[in-house]
């Protein structure tokens, strides 16, 4: 395999609503990438389109639609799509269209907007759960994570206000992060805990909000990557599993399907001691929980000891091993795929000492990303090196 | 284009707009609402398993390889997929593997009188196999992850060959033991 690096990235402001279309957002995001990249379109081999569920957008098979937008038309174009993986399956992709040698330059787009979606994308969410066994009881996804979370915090005896600190700490992070939808530098502990109750034991504060929004990234072979940086970051590992669909037969505690895309990544980097060799993360946190259950999951920490690190400040933007330095999906806002931007490109810009406001102190030189999804069954990880 | 910001990256194109700028026509948009239905034929499994509903009565598949007794049943196992061997009876009697208190409908609409609903593993199945359903006749505060309950059925006449045959699960009378 071929040796990839990672040469620009760029994202949209994220909101619960943009004006733009799913096309012009896709345009905007791709304009920033190859900018910071020093390139065009011309230099551009294949492009990768990331985006989750159609029935957000409200147009069928949304990667032909948004094509254009993402730098696609006249060349080797595919969409991927693994639902809340897709955002780190994506790059993922990218990444393999370098590795396997058929491209030099691969350019992924990863676009979003639940936005469309009326009265609420958790209406869209509704077609995701089993015909059969699950909706004639008219769930709905937020009960998913309120049960998942419950197990978790049942079986290793996790307080609430632990759980909370997360959305505290990657909304205060938000605050540097230019494309944020709800960064907050006054929450507390409180304001979360008081937050609506949705879903006993989640509140509205322990979700990340639905938002439009698009990102983008710059894939670049060995061969060709001196022509455009001295100092480029490589994409050293890529790993991802998927667990069985009978959801009702698995334990929820621990999400296996991580630490089995965690080893898989964490193999092709070299790495056999991750808590050690890695130095900060981006675990996927659409949920509080889930930052904390994805820490473990990447073998980061013992389980159930993600709450304990968290309270100690281990995991804020100066501990030792610091988790969603760009203020993650809590922080930063929630297009599904789109959230490539804090997952990858953030790893990216804090690995090539770009990440301004939000720069880890501390001189990282490896990163870990990852991303969740389907029913409780996905994982996608990405592990990342300074050269 | 946004304003310049120092680090990467380094500007964040893209317009806010609010729900209430579309509500007053401030921007310009256009709007679809499709209408489409589905059936779906239930297969050979979950055709036997829903007919059991009908009856009053939880079935099970056996998985002699893997020694697992599979609720819900599927005819080939996920695991040493081969096809699985045989159907069992259950009891309609589990425990709450976890549960949620939701204040949400489907349509994420708040709800005053919270809807109890989590996963019970069947007895009889192997550890942690049973399926999603509400629980009933237990306050928010009796709830919790170990409990014993029992299926509450809808009276046959009223069964359809449904998940929602079972009404709800409620507490097993005679404590917590297995």
């Amino acid at each position: 395999m071929n040796d990839v690096a990672i040469i620009g990235g760029g994202m949209t402001v994220f909101q619960r609503r943009l004006k733009e279309t799913g096309k012009e957002l896709s345009y905007l995001a791709t304009k920033m990438a190859l900018e910071e990249a020093g390139i065009t379109k011309k230099d551009i081999d294949m492009v990768v389109m990331g985006s989750a569920p159609d029935a957000f957008d409200g147009i069928h098979q949304k990667g032909e639609n948004l094509l254009d937008g993402a730098a696609g038309a006249g060349k080797p174009y595919v969409r991927v799509f693994n639902g809340g993986g897709t955002g780190v399956f994506a790059p993922i992709a990218g990444w393999w269209h370098v590795a396997s040698g058929v491209a030099d330059i691969a350019l992924v787009v990863c676009e979003e907007k639940m936005g469309n979606c009326y009265p609420h994308p958790q209406t869209a969410f509704r077609h995701i759960w089993d015909p059969i066994l699950d909706r004639p009881l008219s769930p709905n996804l937020v009960w998913l994570f309120a049960m998942e979370m419950n197990r978790y915090m049942t079986k290793y005896n996790i307080k609430k206000e632990d759980i909370a600190r997360v959305a505290v700490k990657n909304k205060r992070n938000a605050v540097g992060h230019p494309c944020a939808q709800l960064p907050d530098e006054n929450i507390t502990i409180e304001d979360v805990l008081n937050s609506e109750m949705m879903a006993w034991p989640v509140q509205r504060l322990d979700i990340s909000p639905p938002s439009d929004g698009a990102s983008a990234l710059i894939f670049c072979s060995k061969d060709k990557v001196r022509q455009f940086t001295d100092d480029p970051v490589w994409v050293d590992g890529v790993g991802w599993n998927i667990d069985s669909t009978m959801w009702t037969n698995r334990d929820l505690s621990f999400p296996r399907y991580v630490a089995n895309a965690a080893r898989m990544a964490y193999k092709m980097a070299g790495i056999h001691n991750p808590r050690k060799e890695i130095d900060f993360a981006e675990p996927y946190d659409p949920f509080d929980y889930k930052e904390l259950h994805h820490m473990e999951g990447l073998l980061l920490c013992n389980k159930g000891e993600a709450p304990i690190l968290t309270r100690e400040g281990v995991t804020e933007r100066d501990g030792n091993m610091p988790m969603c330095p760009s203020g993650g999906l809590l922080g930063v806002g929630n297009p599904i795929a789109a959230t490539m931007g804090q997952k990858i490109c953030e790893l990216y810009w804090q690995l090539a000492g770009k990440a301004g406001k939000r720069q880890i102190p501390t001189d990282p030189m490896v990163g870990v990303g990852q991303a969740w999804g389907d029913i409780m069954q996905m994982a996608t990880v990405a592990v990342l090196r300074r050269g | 284009m946004a304003e310049k910001i120092e680090g990467s990256p380094g500007y964040a194109p893209g317009t806010r707009v609010s729900t209430k700028d579309i509500v007053e026509n401030k921007i310009t948009y256009t709007w679809w609402e499709p209408e489409v239905q589905y059936s779906w034929s239930l297969g050979q499994a979950m055709s036997k398993f829903l007919t059991g509903l009908k009856k009053g009565k939880i079935l099970g598949r056996t998985c002699i390889k893997c020694d697992r007794v599979l609720v819900p049943p599927r005819m080939f196992c996920e695991y040493c997929y081969g096809p699985t061997d045989a159907w069992i009876e259950l009891k309609d009697t589990g425990t709450i593997e976890t549960y949620s208190i939701s204040y949400l409908d489907s349509d994420a609409r708040r709800i005053k009188k919270p809807i109890l609903i989590g996963v019970i593993s069947i007895d009889g199945a192997s550890p942690q196999h049973g399926f999603m359903h509400y629980f009933g006749e237990m306050s928010e505060k009796d709830i919790h992850i170990g409990m014993r309950v029992k299926a509450v059925w809808k009276s046959p006449k009223d069964r359809e060959g449904a998940i929602t045959d079972i009404k709800y699960f409620k507490p097993l009378e005679g404590g917590e033991k297995k």
